[in-house]
Protein backbone atom coordinates (compact mmCIF):
# COMPACT_ATOMS: atom_id res chain seq x y z
CA UNK A 1 0.00 0.00 0.00
CA UNK A 2 1.22 3.32 -0.86
CA UNK A 3 2.24 5.54 2.21
CA UNK A 4 1.60 9.18 2.29
CA UNK A 5 3.76 12.05 4.28
CA UNK A 6 2.19 14.65 5.31
CA UNK A 7 3.93 15.82 8.36
CA UNK A 8 6.87 17.69 7.14
CA UNK A 9 7.03 20.27 10.09
CA UNK A 10 7.76 17.25 12.00
CA UNK A 11 10.31 16.39 9.95
CA UNK A 12 11.88 16.25 6.05
CA UNK A 13 13.38 13.19 4.87
CA UNK A 14 17.12 13.67 3.07
CA UNK A 15 16.80 14.10 -0.34
CA UNK A 16 19.09 11.50 -1.97
CA UNK A 17 21.44 13.91 -2.99
CA UNK A 18 22.02 15.27 0.54
CA UNK A 19 22.77 11.45 1.52
CA UNK A 20 25.63 11.42 -1.38
CA UNK A 21 26.99 14.31 -0.57
CA UNK A 22 27.21 13.28 2.91
CA UNK A 23 28.94 9.14 2.00
CA UNK A 24 32.12 10.02 1.55
CA UNK A 25 32.39 11.64 5.13
CA UNK A 26 31.66 8.97 6.63
CA UNK A 27 34.89 6.61 5.65
CA UNK A 28 37.76 7.92 4.10
CA UNK A 29 36.91 11.44 4.79
CA UNK A 30 36.09 11.02 8.43
CA UNK A 31 38.93 13.60 9.79
CA UNK A 32 38.17 15.90 12.57
CA UNK A 33 37.55 19.48 11.35
CA UNK A 34 39.92 20.52 14.49
CA UNK A 35 42.52 18.49 13.48
CA UNK A 36 45.05 21.22 12.19
CA UNK A 37 47.90 19.10 11.35
CA UNK A 38 47.10 17.02 8.88
CA UNK A 39 45.22 16.23 5.70
CA UNK A 40 42.61 14.53 7.23
CA UNK A 41 41.71 17.15 9.42
CA UNK A 42 42.56 20.08 6.29
CA UNK A 43 39.72 18.04 4.34
CA UNK A 44 37.27 18.02 7.32
CA UNK A 45 37.93 21.92 7.68
CA UNK A 46 37.33 22.77 4.06
CA UNK A 47 34.36 20.76 4.27
CA UNK A 48 32.57 22.03 7.22
CA UNK A 49 33.62 25.71 5.47
CA UNK A 50 32.23 25.26 2.08
CA UNK A 51 28.87 23.75 4.15
CA UNK A 52 29.10 27.39 6.22
CA UNK A 53 29.18 29.42 2.77
CA UNK A 54 26.56 27.42 1.69
CA UNK A 55 23.92 27.69 4.46
CA UNK A 56 25.06 31.12 5.03
CA UNK A 57 24.21 31.67 1.40
CA UNK A 58 20.52 30.80 1.86
CA UNK A 59 19.93 33.23 4.68
CA UNK A 60 21.97 35.96 2.91
CA UNK A 61 24.68 36.13 5.77
CA UNK A 62 28.38 36.15 6.32
CA UNK A 63 29.77 32.96 6.93
CA UNK A 64 31.57 33.74 10.46
CA UNK A 65 27.81 34.48 11.28
CA UNK A 66 26.92 30.53 11.43
CA UNK A 67 27.84 28.50 14.72
CA UNK A 68 26.99 24.71 14.60
CA UNK A 69 25.14 23.17 16.85
CA UNK A 70 23.20 20.10 17.34
CA UNK A 71 19.79 21.39 16.15
CA UNK A 72 17.03 24.19 16.83
CA UNK A 73 16.21 23.11 19.99
CA UNK A 74 20.29 23.90 21.27
CA UNK A 75 20.18 26.86 19.34
CA UNK A 76 17.46 27.95 21.23
CA UNK A 77 18.67 27.24 24.61
CA UNK A 78 22.26 28.57 23.32
CA UNK A 79 20.45 31.95 22.08
CA UNK A 80 18.43 32.20 24.87
CA UNK A 81 20.60 31.40 28.16
CA UNK A 82 23.61 32.98 26.43
CA UNK A 83 22.30 35.95 25.85
CA UNK A 84 20.43 35.91 29.41
CA UNK A 85 24.16 35.26 30.73
CA UNK A 86 26.29 38.06 28.25
CA UNK A 87 24.28 40.52 29.00
CA UNK A 88 22.21 40.30 32.40
CA UNK A 89 24.14 43.07 33.83
CA UNK A 90 21.78 45.20 31.59
CA UNK A 91 18.61 43.54 32.26
CA UNK A 92 16.69 40.53 33.28
CA UNK A 93 13.50 41.37 30.46
CA UNK A 94 12.74 38.97 27.97
CA UNK A 95 9.87 39.07 25.65
CA UNK A 96 8.45 36.25 24.37
CA UNK A 97 5.11 34.93 22.69
CA UNK A 98 2.71 31.95 24.22
CA UNK A 99 2.68 30.31 20.67
CA UNK A 100 6.65 29.68 20.39
CA UNK A 101 7.75 26.69 20.22
CA UNK A 102 8.79 24.46 23.59
CA UNK A 103 12.49 24.92 23.00
CA UNK A 104 11.67 28.75 23.52
CA UNK A 105 8.81 28.25 26.45
CA UNK A 106 10.95 25.95 28.49
CA UNK A 107 13.81 28.03 27.96
CA UNK A 108 12.41 31.17 29.10
CA UNK A 109 10.42 29.52 32.29
CA UNK A 110 14.43 28.03 33.62
CA UNK A 111 15.58 31.15 32.99
CA UNK A 112 12.72 32.85 34.97
CA UNK A 113 14.03 30.15 37.78
CA UNK A 114 17.35 31.86 37.22
CA UNK A 115 16.15 35.25 37.73
CA UNK A 116 14.83 36.10 34.31
CA UNK A 117 11.74 38.73 33.74
CA UNK A 118 9.62 36.71 31.20
CA UNK A 119 6.85 38.83 29.52
CA UNK A 120 4.56 36.10 27.38
CA UNK A 121 2.75 38.28 24.25
CA UNK A 122 -0.96 36.84 23.46
CA UNK A 123 -1.85 36.34 19.98
CA UNK A 124 -5.07 37.17 18.05
CA UNK A 125 -7.00 34.84 16.36
CA UNK A 126 -5.22 34.77 13.24
CA UNK A 127 -1.87 33.77 15.44
CA UNK A 128 -0.36 37.23 15.02
CA UNK A 129 1.28 38.90 17.85
CA UNK A 130 0.41 42.57 17.98
CA UNK A 131 3.19 45.30 17.78
CA UNK A 132 1.35 47.69 19.70
CA UNK A 133 1.71 45.47 22.90
CA UNK A 134 5.19 44.66 22.06
CA UNK A 135 6.33 47.55 22.04
CA UNK A 136 4.61 48.98 24.97
CA UNK A 137 5.81 45.70 26.84
CA UNK A 138 9.58 46.65 26.23
CA UNK A 139 11.22 48.37 29.27
CA UNK A 140 14.86 50.05 30.24
CA UNK A 141 15.85 46.09 31.80
CA UNK A 142 14.22 44.57 28.32
CA UNK A 143 17.44 42.85 26.70
CA UNK A 144 16.00 40.75 24.47
CA UNK A 145 12.69 39.68 22.14
CA UNK A 146 12.44 36.70 20.91
CA UNK A 147 9.53 35.71 18.48
CA UNK A 148 9.69 32.80 15.87
CA UNK A 149 9.34 33.56 12.11
CA UNK A 150 6.61 30.87 11.23
CA UNK A 151 4.65 28.49 13.51
CA UNK A 152 5.13 24.86 13.44
CA UNK A 153 1.47 24.31 13.62
CA UNK A 154 -0.60 26.46 11.99
CA UNK A 155 2.48 27.78 9.57
CA UNK A 156 1.50 31.44 10.78
CA UNK A 157 4.21 34.13 9.56
CA UNK A 158 5.11 36.71 12.34
CA UNK A 159 5.75 40.34 11.32
CA UNK A 160 9.82 39.95 11.77
CA UNK A 161 10.46 42.78 10.06
CA UNK A 162 8.21 45.16 11.86
CA UNK A 163 9.46 43.45 15.50
CA UNK A 164 13.02 44.25 14.12
CA UNK A 165 12.20 47.45 13.20
CA UNK A 166 10.55 47.98 17.03
CA UNK A 167 13.94 46.10 18.80
CA UNK A 168 16.49 48.51 16.56
CA UNK A 169 14.35 51.69 17.67
CA UNK A 170 14.85 50.69 21.41
CA UNK A 171 18.29 48.83 21.44
CA UNK A 172 17.08 45.91 21.91
CA UNK A 173 18.43 41.97 20.11
CA UNK A 174 15.97 40.36 18.35
CA UNK A 175 16.20 36.64 17.95
CA UNK A 176 14.27 34.18 15.89
CA UNK A 177 13.60 30.71 16.08
CA UNK A 178 13.24 30.05 11.83
CA UNK A 179 12.97 26.50 12.21
CA UNK A 180 10.18 26.43 9.94
CA UNK A 181 10.78 29.26 7.39
CA UNK A 182 14.67 28.62 6.17
CA UNK A 183 14.66 26.57 2.88
CA UNK A 184 11.10 26.84 2.49
CA UNK A 185 11.02 31.16 1.99
CA UNK A 186 13.46 33.78 1.66
CA UNK A 187 15.16 34.35 4.91
CA UNK A 188 17.13 37.05 5.92
CA UNK A 189 17.76 37.89 9.18
CA UNK A 190 19.95 41.34 8.13
CA UNK A 191 17.14 42.72 6.12
CA UNK A 192 14.85 41.71 9.05
CA UNK A 193 16.56 43.18 11.85
CA UNK A 194 17.28 39.52 13.50
CA UNK A 195 20.30 39.49 15.54
CA UNK A 196 20.42 35.47 16.29
CA UNK A 197 18.36 33.13 14.48
CA UNK A 198 17.91 29.13 14.98
CA UNK A 199 17.31 26.54 12.42
CA UNK A 200 17.95 23.08 11.49
CA UNK A 201 18.48 20.45 8.37
CA UNK A 202 15.93 18.28 9.25
CA UNK A 203 13.37 20.26 8.12
CA UNK A 204 14.35 21.09 4.58
CA UNK A 205 16.00 17.59 3.78
CA UNK A 206 18.90 17.88 5.30
CA UNK A 207 19.60 15.30 8.54
CA UNK A 208 18.92 15.22 11.74
CA UNK A 209 21.39 16.21 14.80
CA UNK A 210 22.83 19.34 13.30
CA UNK A 211 21.55 22.89 13.62
CA UNK A 212 22.61 26.11 13.35
CA UNK A 213 22.39 29.73 15.28
CA UNK A 214 22.89 32.76 12.93
CA UNK A 215 24.95 35.28 15.32
CA UNK A 216 25.35 38.77 14.12
CA UNK A 217 28.96 39.82 13.89
CA UNK A 218 28.65 43.64 12.73
CA UNK A 219 25.90 46.73 13.27
CA UNK A 220 25.40 45.25 16.47
CA UNK A 221 28.66 42.28 17.13
CA UNK A 222 26.41 40.08 19.27
CA UNK A 223 28.33 37.81 21.19
CA UNK A 224 26.62 34.86 23.35
CA UNK A 225 28.20 32.89 26.27
CA UNK A 226 28.80 29.30 25.78
CA UNK A 227 26.32 26.87 27.41
CA UNK A 228 29.26 23.67 26.83
CA UNK A 229 32.59 23.74 28.19
CA UNK A 230 34.80 22.53 25.94
CA UNK A 231 37.26 22.78 23.03
CA UNK A 232 36.23 26.47 22.02
CA UNK A 233 35.01 25.72 18.76
CA UNK A 234 32.63 27.93 16.82
CA UNK A 235 34.69 31.21 17.91
CA UNK A 236 34.06 29.96 21.32
CA UNK A 237 30.22 30.16 21.43
CA UNK A 238 29.87 25.64 21.12
CA UNK A 239 32.28 23.47 22.08
CA UNK A 240 32.58 20.05 20.54
CA UNK A 241 33.59 18.36 17.59
CA UNK A 242 31.61 19.16 14.84
CA UNK A 243 29.19 16.71 13.23
CA UNK A 244 31.36 17.07 9.72
CA UNK A 245 28.72 14.48 8.06
CA UNK A 246 25.74 16.78 9.28
CA UNK A 247 27.36 19.60 8.61
CA UNK A 248 28.09 18.75 4.80
CA UNK A 249 24.48 17.35 4.51
CA UNK A 250 22.76 20.45 6.15
CA UNK A 251 25.22 23.17 3.29
CA UNK A 252 24.48 20.69 0.49
CA UNK A 253 20.72 21.14 1.83
CA UNK A 254 20.84 24.47 1.89
CA UNK A 255 22.22 24.79 -1.67
CA UNK A 256 19.19 22.64 -3.17
CA UNK A 257 17.01 24.96 -1.23
CA UNK A 258 18.04 28.25 -2.99
CA UNK A 259 18.40 26.67 -5.86
CA UNK A 260 14.84 24.84 -5.78
CA UNK A 261 12.75 26.91 -3.22
CA UNK A 262 10.81 28.71 -5.63
CA UNK A 263 9.74 26.57 -8.06
CA UNK A 264 8.87 23.77 -4.79
CA UNK A 265 6.96 26.17 -3.08
CA UNK A 266 5.01 27.34 -6.46
CA UNK A 267 3.89 23.50 -6.74
CA UNK A 268 3.70 22.46 -3.11
CA UNK A 269 1.06 25.82 -2.19
CA UNK A 270 -0.83 24.97 -5.03
CA UNK A 271 -1.36 21.50 -3.46
CA UNK A 272 -1.75 22.77 -0.38
CA UNK A 273 -4.36 25.10 -1.40
CA UNK A 274 -6.26 22.28 -3.77
CA UNK A 275 -6.27 19.96 -0.65
CA UNK A 276 -8.02 22.78 1.62
CA UNK A 277 -10.67 24.23 -0.97
CA UNK A 278 -11.63 20.50 -1.93
CA UNK A 279 -12.03 19.27 1.48
CA UNK A 280 -14.04 22.51 2.48
CA UNK A 281 -16.23 21.96 -0.47
CA UNK A 282 -16.98 18.65 0.29
CA UNK A 283 -17.28 18.82 4.25
CA UNK A 284 -19.13 20.75 6.54
CA UNK A 285 -18.05 22.65 9.45
CA UNK A 286 -14.26 22.51 8.37
CA UNK A 287 -12.41 25.71 9.79
CA UNK A 288 -8.53 26.69 8.78
CA UNK A 289 -6.46 27.88 11.92
CA UNK A 290 -4.41 30.77 11.71
CA UNK A 291 -4.32 33.35 9.54
CA UNK A 292 -4.43 32.65 5.73
CA UNK A 293 -2.80 35.21 4.30
CA UNK A 294 0.50 35.45 6.57
CA UNK A 295 0.96 31.78 6.41
CA UNK A 296 3.67 29.19 5.08
CA UNK A 297 2.85 27.89 1.58
CA UNK A 298 3.14 24.55 2.58
CA UNK A 299 0.96 24.06 5.85
CA UNK A 300 -2.65 24.15 6.57
CA UNK A 301 -3.85 23.54 9.64
CA UNK A 302 -7.93 22.27 10.04
CA UNK A 303 -10.24 21.45 12.04
CA UNK A 304 -13.17 19.27 11.33
CA UNK A 305 -15.50 20.09 14.35
CA UNK A 306 -17.26 17.55 16.16
CA UNK A 307 -14.53 14.84 15.62
CA UNK A 308 -11.73 14.12 17.78
CA UNK A 309 -8.54 14.75 15.63
CA UNK A 310 -6.92 11.37 17.52
CA UNK A 311 -9.80 9.51 16.75
CA UNK A 312 -9.43 10.80 13.03
CA UNK A 313 -6.06 10.23 12.82
CA UNK A 314 -6.51 6.13 13.54
CA UNK A 315 -9.00 5.64 10.32
CA UNK A 316 -5.89 6.52 8.33
CA UNK A 317 -2.82 6.07 9.83
CA UNK A 318 -1.80 2.81 8.23
CA UNK A 319 -1.43 4.65 5.01
CA UNK A 320 -1.39 8.47 6.17
CA UNK A 321 1.09 10.45 8.50
CA UNK A 322 -0.01 13.37 9.86
CA UNK A 323 -0.35 15.60 13.18
CA UNK A 324 -3.26 16.39 15.47
CA UNK A 325 -3.92 19.29 18.51
CA UNK A 326 -5.69 16.69 19.99
CA UNK A 327 -4.76 16.02 23.60
CA UNK A 328 -4.74 12.59 23.11
CA UNK A 329 -1.64 12.45 21.05
CA UNK A 330 0.15 13.95 23.81
CA UNK A 331 0.69 12.62 27.40
CA UNK A 332 -0.62 15.87 28.88
CA UNK A 333 -4.03 14.90 27.43
CA UNK A 334 -4.01 19.12 27.12
CA UNK A 335 -5.13 19.72 23.20
CA UNK A 336 -2.26 21.89 21.61
CA UNK A 337 -1.65 25.69 23.61
CA UNK A 338 -0.94 26.98 20.26
CA UNK A 339 -4.49 26.45 18.94
CA UNK A 340 -5.81 27.50 22.37
CA UNK A 341 -3.97 30.41 22.65
CA UNK A 342 -5.85 31.79 19.16
CA UNK A 343 -8.64 31.28 20.88
CA UNK A 344 -10.11 28.25 19.32
CA UNK A 345 -11.91 26.83 21.96
CA UNK A 346 -10.46 23.25 23.42
CA UNK A 347 -13.07 21.41 21.02
CA UNK A 348 -12.47 23.18 18.14
CA UNK A 349 -8.45 22.48 19.14
CA UNK A 350 -9.42 18.45 19.74
CA UNK A 351 -10.73 18.20 16.42
CA UNK A 352 -7.93 19.84 14.42
CA UNK A 353 -5.62 18.02 11.92
CA UNK A 354 -2.07 19.60 10.76
CA UNK A 355 -0.83 18.38 7.13
CA UNK A 356 2.68 19.78 6.36
CA UNK A 357 3.58 19.08 2.74
CA UNK A 358 6.98 18.81 1.30
CA UNK A 359 9.60 18.73 -1.62
CA UNK A 360 8.33 14.94 -2.33
CA UNK A 361 4.63 15.32 -2.17
CA UNK A 362 2.70 14.41 -5.12
CA UNK A 363 -0.26 15.32 -6.61
CA UNK A 364 -1.63 11.58 -5.94
CA UNK A 365 -0.71 11.88 -2.37
CA UNK A 366 -2.90 14.81 -2.17
CA UNK A 367 -6.01 12.89 -3.80
CA UNK A 368 -5.18 10.38 -1.26
CA UNK A 369 -5.13 12.98 1.78
CA UNK A 370 -8.30 14.27 0.47
CA UNK A 371 -10.26 10.74 -0.08
CA UNK A 372 -9.13 9.37 3.44
CA UNK A 373 -10.26 13.11 5.20
CA UNK A 374 -13.51 12.75 3.64
CA UNK A 375 -14.11 9.14 4.72
CA UNK A 376 -12.39 9.66 8.32
CA UNK A 377 -14.96 12.47 9.11
CA UNK A 378 -18.03 11.44 7.54
CA UNK A 379 -17.10 7.65 9.26
CA UNK A 380 -16.53 9.42 12.56
CA UNK A 381 -19.14 11.72 12.07
CA UNK A 382 -21.64 9.06 11.79
CA UNK A 383 -20.24 7.53 15.39
CA UNK A 384 -20.10 10.91 17.03
CA UNK A 385 -23.14 12.32 19.48
CA UNK A 386 -22.37 15.74 19.44
CA UNK A 387 -22.45 15.89 15.38
CA UNK A 388 -25.83 13.95 16.05
CA UNK A 389 -27.24 16.34 19.02
CA UNK A 390 -25.76 18.70 16.28
CA UNK A 391 -27.53 17.82 13.19
CA UNK A 392 -30.52 17.54 15.93
CA UNK A 393 -30.26 21.42 15.55
CA UNK A 394 -29.28 21.35 19.88
CA UNK A 395 -27.61 24.27 20.98
CA UNK A 396 -24.47 22.19 22.24
CA UNK A 397 -23.08 25.10 24.54
CA UNK A 398 -26.26 24.94 26.48
CA UNK A 399 -25.50 21.16 27.21
CA UNK A 400 -24.66 20.55 30.77
CA UNK A 401 -21.37 18.69 30.18
CA UNK A 402 -19.57 16.57 32.50
CA UNK A 403 -16.19 17.62 32.27
CA UNK A 404 -13.76 14.83 33.68
CA UNK B 1 2.18 5.39 20.65
CA UNK B 2 0.94 1.80 19.22
CA UNK B 3 -2.91 0.69 20.05
CA UNK B 4 -3.55 -3.10 21.17
CA UNK B 5 -4.87 -5.33 18.80
CA UNK B 6 -8.25 -5.35 20.74
CA UNK B 7 -8.85 -1.64 20.25
CA UNK B 8 -7.92 -1.64 17.16
CA UNK B 9 -10.61 -4.51 16.24
CA UNK B 10 -12.97 -2.61 18.08
CA UNK B 11 -12.42 0.76 16.44
CA UNK B 12 -12.51 -1.01 13.11
CA UNK B 13 -15.29 -2.64 13.89
CA UNK B 14 -17.53 -0.96 16.16
CA UNK B 15 -20.23 -2.89 18.06
CA UNK B 16 -23.54 -1.43 18.38
CA UNK B 17 -23.70 2.37 17.09
CA UNK B 18 -26.69 4.16 16.86
CA UNK B 19 -29.27 5.39 18.97
CA UNK B 20 -32.25 4.46 20.85
CA UNK B 21 -35.48 6.09 21.37
CA UNK B 22 -34.48 8.43 24.11
CA UNK B 23 -38.21 8.96 24.81
CA UNK B 24 -39.30 5.46 25.50
CA UNK B 25 -39.69 4.43 29.20
CA UNK B 26 -37.34 1.04 28.50
CA UNK B 27 -34.87 3.02 27.48
CA UNK B 28 -32.17 4.41 29.53
CA UNK B 29 -29.87 7.30 28.18
CA UNK B 30 -26.20 8.29 29.83
CA UNK B 31 -24.47 11.21 28.03
CA UNK B 32 -20.69 11.28 29.58
CA UNK B 33 -17.98 14.04 29.03
CA UNK B 34 -17.37 17.06 27.35
CA UNK B 35 -16.16 18.35 23.74
CA UNK B 36 -13.68 20.41 25.37
CA UNK B 37 -12.04 17.27 27.00
CA UNK B 38 -11.83 16.01 23.90
CA UNK B 39 -14.39 12.96 24.73
CA UNK B 40 -18.29 12.50 24.99
CA UNK B 41 -20.04 8.84 25.36
CA UNK B 42 -23.34 8.18 24.74
CA UNK B 43 -24.70 5.38 25.98
CA UNK B 44 -28.12 3.69 25.72
CA UNK B 45 -29.76 0.14 27.24
CA UNK B 46 -33.29 -1.10 26.47
CA UNK B 47 -34.12 -3.16 29.17
CA UNK B 48 -36.85 -5.73 29.12
CA UNK B 49 -38.02 -7.73 32.05
CA UNK B 50 -34.48 -6.61 34.43
CA UNK B 51 -32.45 -7.53 31.60
CA UNK B 52 -30.60 -5.23 28.92
CA UNK B 53 -31.76 -6.63 25.65
CA UNK B 54 -30.21 -3.99 23.48
CA UNK B 55 -27.07 -1.78 23.70
CA UNK B 56 -26.35 1.19 21.24
CA UNK B 57 -23.32 3.83 21.91
CA UNK B 58 -22.33 6.82 19.63
CA UNK B 59 -18.60 8.32 21.06
CA UNK B 60 -16.87 11.20 20.25
CA UNK B 61 -12.89 10.46 21.20
CA UNK B 62 -10.11 8.62 20.42
CA UNK B 63 -9.58 5.08 19.34
CA UNK B 64 -8.92 3.68 22.98
CA UNK B 65 -12.63 5.87 23.84
CA UNK B 66 -14.39 4.23 20.93
CA UNK B 67 -13.62 0.84 21.63
CA UNK B 68 -13.91 1.24 25.65
CA UNK B 69 -17.37 2.22 24.60
CA UNK B 70 -18.20 0.08 22.24
CA UNK B 71 -17.23 -3.30 24.50
CA UNK B 72 -19.34 -1.79 27.38
CA UNK B 73 -22.20 -2.55 24.84
CA UNK B 74 -21.19 -5.62 23.96
CA UNK B 75 -20.74 -6.40 27.44
CA UNK B 76 -24.33 -4.94 28.66
CA UNK B 77 -26.30 -7.08 26.70
CA UNK B 78 -27.92 -10.01 28.22
CA UNK B 79 -27.11 -8.59 31.26
CA UNK B 80 -29.50 -7.68 33.79
CA UNK B 81 -29.61 -4.77 35.69
CA UNK B 82 -28.05 -5.63 38.70
CA UNK B 83 -24.93 -7.90 36.87
CA UNK B 84 -24.62 -4.35 34.56
CA UNK B 85 -24.16 -2.39 37.75
CA UNK B 86 -20.96 -4.82 38.28
CA UNK B 87 -18.99 -3.66 35.49
CA UNK B 88 -15.85 -2.11 36.04
CA UNK B 89 -13.45 0.14 34.26
CA UNK B 90 -10.88 -1.98 35.26
CA UNK B 91 -12.21 -4.58 33.83
CA UNK B 92 -12.19 -2.72 30.18
CA UNK B 93 -8.60 -1.93 30.66
CA UNK B 94 -7.48 -5.09 31.51
CA UNK B 95 -9.65 -6.34 28.17
CA UNK B 96 -8.52 -4.06 25.85
CA UNK B 97 -4.52 -3.68 27.42
CA UNK B 98 -5.11 0.34 28.05
CA UNK B 99 -2.02 2.19 28.58
CA UNK B 100 -2.00 4.54 31.69
CA UNK B 101 -2.62 7.38 29.60
CA UNK B 102 -5.94 6.00 28.53
CA UNK B 103 -7.45 5.04 31.60
CA UNK B 104 -9.54 7.86 31.77
CA UNK B 105 -11.30 6.39 28.57
CA UNK B 106 -12.16 3.31 30.79
CA UNK B 107 -13.88 5.47 33.17
CA UNK B 108 -15.58 7.27 31.11
CA UNK B 109 -16.95 4.18 29.80
CA UNK B 110 -17.86 2.79 33.36
CA UNK B 111 -19.88 6.75 34.16
CA UNK B 112 -21.84 6.00 30.77
CA UNK B 113 -22.97 2.51 31.88
CA UNK B 114 -23.78 4.18 35.18
CA UNK B 115 -25.42 7.23 33.72
CA UNK B 116 -27.48 4.96 31.45
CA UNK B 117 -28.49 2.45 34.34
CA UNK B 118 -29.60 5.43 36.51
CA UNK B 119 -31.65 7.07 33.77
CA UNK B 120 -33.50 3.89 32.98
CA UNK B 121 -34.29 3.14 36.70
CA UNK B 122 -35.29 7.23 37.68
CA UNK B 123 -37.99 6.40 34.43
CA UNK B 124 -38.84 2.85 35.85
CA UNK B 125 -39.51 4.29 39.22
CA UNK B 126 -41.63 7.07 37.94
CA UNK B 127 -43.25 5.14 35.53
CA UNK B 128 -45.03 1.75 34.77
CA UNK B 129 -42.15 0.02 32.30
CA UNK B 130 -43.29 -0.38 28.51
CA UNK B 131 -41.94 -3.85 28.12
CA UNK B 132 -43.30 -4.00 24.51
Amino acid sequence: MKRVYLDNNATTPCDPRVVEAMLPYFTEKFGNAASRSHPYGWEAEEAVDYAREQIATLIHADPKEIIFTSGATESDNLALKGVFDMYRKKGNHIITATTEHKAVLDTCKHLAEQGAEITYLKVNDKGLIDLAELEAAIKPTTILVSIMWANNETGVIQPVKEIGEICAKKGILFMSDATQAVGKIDVNPREMGIHLMAFTAHKMYGPKGVGALYVSRKNPRVKVTAQMDGGGHERGMRSGTLNVTGIVGFGKAAELARKEMDQDMARISKLRDRLETTLKNKLEEVYINGDPAHRMPHVTNMSFKHVEGEGLMMTFNQRMALSSGSACTSASLEPSYVLVALGLGDDLAHSSLRFSLGRFTTDEDIDIAIQSIEEGVNHMRSLSPIWEMYKEGVDLSQVTWSPH
Amino acid sequence: MAYSEKVLEHFQHPRNVGTLDKSKNNVGTGLVGAPECGDVMKLQIKVQNDTIVDAKFKTFGCGSAIASSSLATEWLKGKTIEEAQKIKNTDIVQELNLPPVKIHCSVLAEDAIKAALADYQKKSDTEPVDTK
